[in-house]
């Protein structure tokens, strides 16, 4: 788990361009939206597109993203339970 | 009476601003290297930056540079500052990108942060959200930077509601890049003690062909 | 005074102002599904049916060497300058040609045997020139989604200034797999008609259309419309460069301003954005009601033709000029119940009434905003 958890913060800098972001600096329980993180509605669709091209996994509504992305840890608990990790 | 009180032109990997090179990027081999080190050297802090096409980017540093240490930003109501633009290229070379990323059936993720950024006026949008100035707004396209056009219109705003405009040139194509803005507004609302040039089609050509770019 | 005068669309509902017209007060609708080249699921947009751009090139002198935008664009133009008479080569004559996207097509490889170059807009703008033999280049505005109604604010700008008498403002976008693609990306599209307005919206059709019309200070050119711009205005919501401010800052900051000094009590309607989207619907009726209009009618357009992106602005304000001249309000096609927070009413039949004026607004990517008043003379 922790090796996926480890393998999205390096994917999430880099689809979401958070250069001036370490892997270290970031909480996985964190929340990646409002506070912690502050991603913006453009990284929320973005995060889909994440999913998709290095999971395989297709979100069709983007409202379904409000839970899975709460935080890195409940998108790699997603992934998973996808069976996608 | 509407004066220009400062100017900044970045092109060839430097940054000049009312005419002295303020920052000398040489060596740099590409333009997204220049972007990104002349970013650190300005200390600007703003991560919303590296989100940016390379055509918003410019856009903003040049801006950044004709404001720092002047008072425009305070000496104006934020609503009465207009921004307004222009380029040759429009938004082509984020275009190509989109296009690039749907040519590729097998490998089709069109992304929203790139698509985002194929309309010129998204260099517009990231000014008046770094610096909340939320005037009148243009952006034209056109082979060559046009004095005329850009005074004219200016001044035309100014007839109306707007009291300040940061205005002028941003262009990206094919890894070749050039912004020259320069800062218009009334003097009477400043300083007694600024330099400034006056708003017309001749004085803003002589701006743009002043810097001395040495090599 | 600066006035509008002749006009012309070129859409799915016609190659004349007229027949558009037409079309709309009889509620046909351009938009359909269809299944376009580059994608096995069908999508709801506007297009204009090749067959009839064919038959209407016949008029253009070797039309297989302009793209399609130059084509429709020539064509709308060209009907623009027959009913004004009036002299391209005229130095107080100027075009202002408003578009998002241009020649995107050639990106993807649309024509064999015209130059790539023609994607950078000011070669495509000399196209424009050459063929009509105008004294200037065409100005070219690209602002995202206002261009249009922008286009005809600083049209209004320019001949207050003296510079010009006339000024011809062409707004054009067409259909491609660009945009498209980009707008699916951001989840921003409907499988069905769009629904400006309604509860149950999802977003937006895309639609292509050229329209273009003539602003001018010649009183005898007014007569199309008997109609002057009295103010306008944009700004910046200076919050995000997608999304709009949830509380319609820019767009209350353009209505504030263009209404300054003028009476609402004569304003029949508001033709909105009204795009179908969640996020602009909402924040055009929060703005609408926080700027006093709460007791306007409002429609939108976008439900006959999809959204026209560069063509929008100006499309709009036509068909609103002829709905101002024949004083009956436009239903906003694809709405049955209310869907946003803000206090406004939404026209939902064609009917007759009495009015003088209008307001058109727009707001666009990048946290643009617009809005101008027109007025009977």
């Amino acid at each position: 788990m922790d090796a996926l958890i480890e393998k999205l913060k390096g994917q999430i800098i880099e689809q979401l361009n958070l250069v001036e972001l370490k892997p270290e600096e970031i909480n996985p329980d964190s929340p990646l939206f409002g506070e912690g993180l502050g991603l913006d509605s453009i990284d929320a669709l973005e995060l889909i597109v994440l999913l998709e091209k290095h999971y395989g996994i297709k979100i069709e509504d983007p409202k379904d993203g409000k839970t899975i992305f709460q935080s890195i840890r409940t998108m790699a608990d997603y992934i998973k339970s996808q069976g996608k990790s | 009476m509407i004066g220009i009180r400062s100017y900044a032109h970045i092109k060839n990997n430097r940054i000049s601003v009312n005419g002295k090179i303020i920052f000398d990027g040489g060596s740099l081999n590409s333009m997204s290297e220049f972007l990104t080190e002349a970013y650190k050297y300005l200390e600007i802090s703003y991560p919303k930056f590296h989100k940016m096409d390379a055509l918003c980017k410019l856009g903003v540093l040049c801006t950044e540079v004709a404001l720092k240490d002047t008072l425009f930003l305070s000496n104006n109501p934020l609503d009465k500052i207009a921004v307004v633009l222009s380029n040759a290229s429009s938004s082509l070379e984020t275009d190509r990108q989109h296009q690039h990323a749907i040519e590729d059936k097998s490998n089709y993720f069109p992304s929203p942060a790139v698509f985002v950024y194929t309309l010129p006026n998204i260099i517009i949008g990231e000014i008046a959200i770094k610096y909340k100035i939320t005037g009148e707004n243009a952006f034209f396209v056109s082979e060559k930077p046009d004095a005329d056009l850009l005074v004219s219109y200016t001044e035309a705003l100014f007839n109306e509601e707007m009291r300040a405009a940061v205005c002028g040139w941003v262009e990206v194509d094919n890894g070749a890049y050039e912004a020259f803005i320069f800062l218009a507004e009334i003097q009477e609302n400043t300083n007694k003690n600024i330099n400034f040039k006056p708003l017309n089609q001749l004085t803003v050509i002589e701006l743009y062909n002043q810097t001395i770019w040495t090599h | 005074m600066v006035f509008t005068s002749y006009s012309n669309i070129i859409s799915p509902l016609g190659f004349s102002t007229k027949e558009n017209y037409d079309a709309v007060n009889h509620s046909k609708t351009g938009v359909k599904k269809l299944r376009l080249p580059f994608s096995a699921d069908p999508f709801c947009v506007g297009k204009i049916d090749d067959a009839i751009i064919q038959e209407h090139l016949l008029s253009i002198a070797n039309s297989g060497t302009y793209t399609k935008l130059e084509q429709l664009s020539i064509l709308s133009m060209q009907d623009v300058m027959d009913q004004s008479g009036i002299d391209p080569k005229d130095k107080k004559t100027l075009v202002i040609y408003s578009t998002t996207k241009g020649n995107i097509d050639i990106l993807e490889g649309a024509y064999k045997t015209i130059d790539s170059k023609r994607a950078y807009l000011p070669l495509f703008a000399k196209q424009l020139q050459t063929y009509f033999k105008f004294a200037h280049t065409p100005v070219v505005l690209s602002n995202a989604c206002i261009s249009g109604i922008l286009a005809i604010i600083i049209a209004k700008r320019f001949i207050e200034q003296g510079t010009y008498n006339n000024i011809i403002v062409c707004g054009g976008d067409i259909l491609s797999e660009f945009t498209i693609s980009g707008f699916k990306s951001f989840s921003a599209l409907s499988n069905e008609p769009s629904r400006p307005f309604d509860a149950d919206r999802v977003g937006i059709n895309l639609g292509e259309a050229v329209a273009a019309i003539l602003i001018t200070n010649k009183r005898e050119l007014a007569t199309p419309y008997n109609t002057q711009i009295i103010s306008g205005a944009s700004a910046n919501d200076a919050n995000h460069i997608s999304g709009p401010s949830r509380t319609g800052e820019g767009l209350l900051q353009c209505l504030r301003q263009t209404l300054q000094n003028n009476s609402i009590k004569e304003i029949g309607f508001i033709s909105a954005h009204g795009t179908a989207t969640p996020f602009n619907d909402e924040m055009e009726s929060i703005a609408f009601e926080r700027a006093g209009l709460t007791n306007i009618p409002v429609n939108s357009l976008k439900g006959y033709y999809g959204h026209t992106l560069g063509a929008a602005g100006v499309l709009e304000t036509i068909l609103s000029l002829e709905s101002l001249k024949h004083q009956r309000l436009i239903k906003s096609e694809g709405y049955s119940k209310k869907g946003v927070s803000g206090n406004i009413t939404v026209i939902d039949t064609h009917e007759p009434k009495v009015f003088s004026s209008f307001i058109k607004t727009a707001s666009g990517f990048g946290g643009c905003n617009a809005a101008a008043l027109f007025s009977n003379v």
